[in-house]
């Protein structure tokens, strides 16, 4: 099938909009992405027509509903290709996936002496979780890999830092919001593997703008985020190996997470229930759902290369600014472009910008470390692409950069 | 493209921007304080020196932001100078009213002049996101007047 973007476009009712009587230029997609009327339909039927709490009720809008649940979980595991269901947990989003796997795993299972390993490009959400780990007097050390001035992972760095064999966990984006950078997974797996570490994606990014298959990368964790993969906010994901689950203390305890309850005792509930206590995202699932069929009928491998053609296309466009920098300029990277303009302040650059009705992200994107590991003081302007994005609409951000710059001069 | 934003962007904000003045340290100064707009990373230092009866003889600032805040902190520099603490308190409360509202109502005439020159800021109000800029450094001047070392535009 060919990538028809205008087709495409016509799916999501917020592009149709104008703002303040321009045209909607929604460059911030990596923040979170829009929704297709799909999605925004399939969760409105699910509240008008099957709605009802779910592994509860022996009534039929009950086991209707448990059956989109769980559904949605199965579509979540085609679409990551995981060797079974029970190793989907569905979550809040990245940051309670990523959590999660610091507080069960990273309690229950790294010992004292052990290390996690990150990276100078994580978002906030893959870093703060492990800084409170190393902080609470456990013996977890935290390692933090560099990044290369073109805005790589420094495999050497890497490597170093997994030599003495006392890093339990690598934890490491698969692809930056701010740098774009693609990490190369399946190497890093090799190594951390080779190193006896565990490894855990942060794939916020990256699965949503390409395949990912967990079978072929060999991974143990993936964590990803619903609201920017087109589905709606309240719901991520935490791919995790069942005999990880098995390992893992539940994190929360509620209902729905156990399998027998007395005052004096408790079992739990097997993988992946023991950690979704409480009422789940019932509807979020639904729509991520909804979200997963409609990227899976264009295809991921279509949608990935029409954002490599953007990015060309980007790279091109943005070089030929004057007095533009670029954060990073990585071989392999996806959509997702951080700059600054000659003197001209990210914010005041931002609300140029949305004058002429480009939605762009101004500041340090969840990822102070990295701005500071690029000298970068104030923050930097942000354009990310979905798989809306036009070719005309990267023109016409270069034009209102080209424009801007006079505007500052 | 941008026509319309010369109501947020005027030519004295942007002159500002440009070429702050009284931007140095007061190596002697009485008081100072910092600001911090965590969510822009905006940062400035204000220093004042004060006269024998308490008010203000000097204001310079430092630091780094956007045109906004960098204007503010310009301004504000130039128009608190001379005036007692009680009366830079008071402008720090119209101006934030006017950075908020787009208007001050209950201003009075009392500080009229230094409005006045404050007014081309007002573009602010219309850019909610933005308001935390123009207002940084007076936060920042309440806390210099009060002995406070750290203001947060949060
Ligand atoms: C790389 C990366 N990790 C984690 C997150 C956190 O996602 P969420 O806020 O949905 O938990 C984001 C997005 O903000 C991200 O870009």
């Amino acid at each position: 099938m060919s990538f028809d973007v205008a087709r495409i476009r016509r799916d999501f009712p917020i592009l149709q909009r104008k703002i303040r009587g321009k045209p909607l230029v929604f460059l911030d997609s990596g923040a979170s992405a829009q929704k297709p009327r799909q999605v925004i339909e399939a969760m409105v039927h699910c509240m008008e027509e099957r709605y009802a709490n779910v592994h509860r009720g022996a009534y039929f809008l009950s086991e209707a509903a448990t059956e989109a649940y769980e559904a949605a979980r199965g579509a979540v595991a085609r679409f990551i290709h995981a060797g079974d269901p029970r190793e989907v947990i569905f979550t809040g989003n990245s940051t309670a996936a990523i959590n999660l796997v610091a507080h069960s795993w990273g309690r229950g299972v790294l010992r004292p002496g052990q290390a996690v390993l990150i990276s100078e490009m994580e978002h906030h959400a893959n870093l703060v979780p492990w800084q409170m780990l190393r902080d609470e007097g456990r013996g977890i050390e935290l390692r933090v890999a560099r990044v290369t001035d073109a805005g790589e992972l420094d495999l050497e760095d890497v490597a170093a830092k997994l030599a003495d064999g006392k890093v339990g966990l690598v934890a490491i984006t698969h692809m930056s919001n701010v740098l774009g950078t693609v990490t190369p997974a399946e190497r890093l797996v090799q190594m951390a593997h080779a190193a006896g570490a565990k490894i855990l994606f942060d794939g916020s990014q990256a699965a949503v703008h390409r395949p990912v298959d967990m079978q072929a990368l060999g991974a143990d964790f993936y964590a990803f985020t619903g609201h920017k993969l087109y589905g709606p906010t309240g719901i991520g994901v935490l791919w995790a190996r069942l005999e990880h689950q098995e390992r893992m203390p539940p994190f929360m305890g509620g209902g729905d997470m156990i399998s027998m309850v007395t005052i004096d005792r408790v079992e739990w509930a097997p993988p992946p229930a023991k950690f979704e206590a409480g009422t789940p995202p019932i509807v979020e699932a639904v729509g991520l759902h909804a979200a997963i069929d409609y990227v899976s009928v264009i295809g991921m491998p279509a949608i990935e290369a029409h954002e490599r053609r953007l990015v060309d296309h980007a790279m091109r466009r943005l070089s030929d600014i004057e007095g533009l920098d670029l954060l990073g300029r990585a071989q392999d990277r996806g959509g997702v472009f951080a700059f600054s303009l000659d003197k001209a302040h990210a914010h005041d650059l931002a609300t140029l910008l949305d004058r002429a009705g480009i939605a762009v992200r101004a500041g340090r994107h969840c990822a102070e470390p990295l701005h500071a590991r690029f000298g970068v003081e104030g923050g930097t302007v942000r354009a990310s692409f979905g798989l809306y994005t036009t070719e005309g609409e990267v023109d016409y951000l270069a034009e209102a950069l080209t424009k801007a710059r006079e505007f500052f001069a | 493209m941008f026509d319309d934003l010369r109501d947020l962007y005027q030519e004295v904000i942007l002159d500002h921007g440009r070429r702050p003045r009284n931007f140095r340290r007061l190596e002697d100064a009485d008081r100072t304080a910092r600001g911090d707009n965590p969510m822009c990373g905006d940062r400035l230092e204000l220093f004042l020196k004060l006269a024998p009866d308490g008010s203000i003889a000097d204001a310079a600032f430092q630091g780094r932001g956007c045109a906004i805040s960098t204007a503010s902190a310009s301004l504000l520099t130039e128009t608190v100078k001379g005036k007692s603490a009680e009366q830079a308190h008071a402008l720090s409360d119209h101006f934030r009213a006017l950075a908020m509202t787009g208007a001050c109502p209950d201003c009075g005439e009392a500080l009229s002049e230094e409005m006045e020159r404050l007014q081309p800021l007002s573009g602010v109000h219309e850019f909610p996101s933005r308001v935390k800029c123009a207002t940084l450094a007076w936060h920042t001047l309440n806390a210099a007047l009060d002995g406070v070392k750290e203001a947060s535009s949060e």
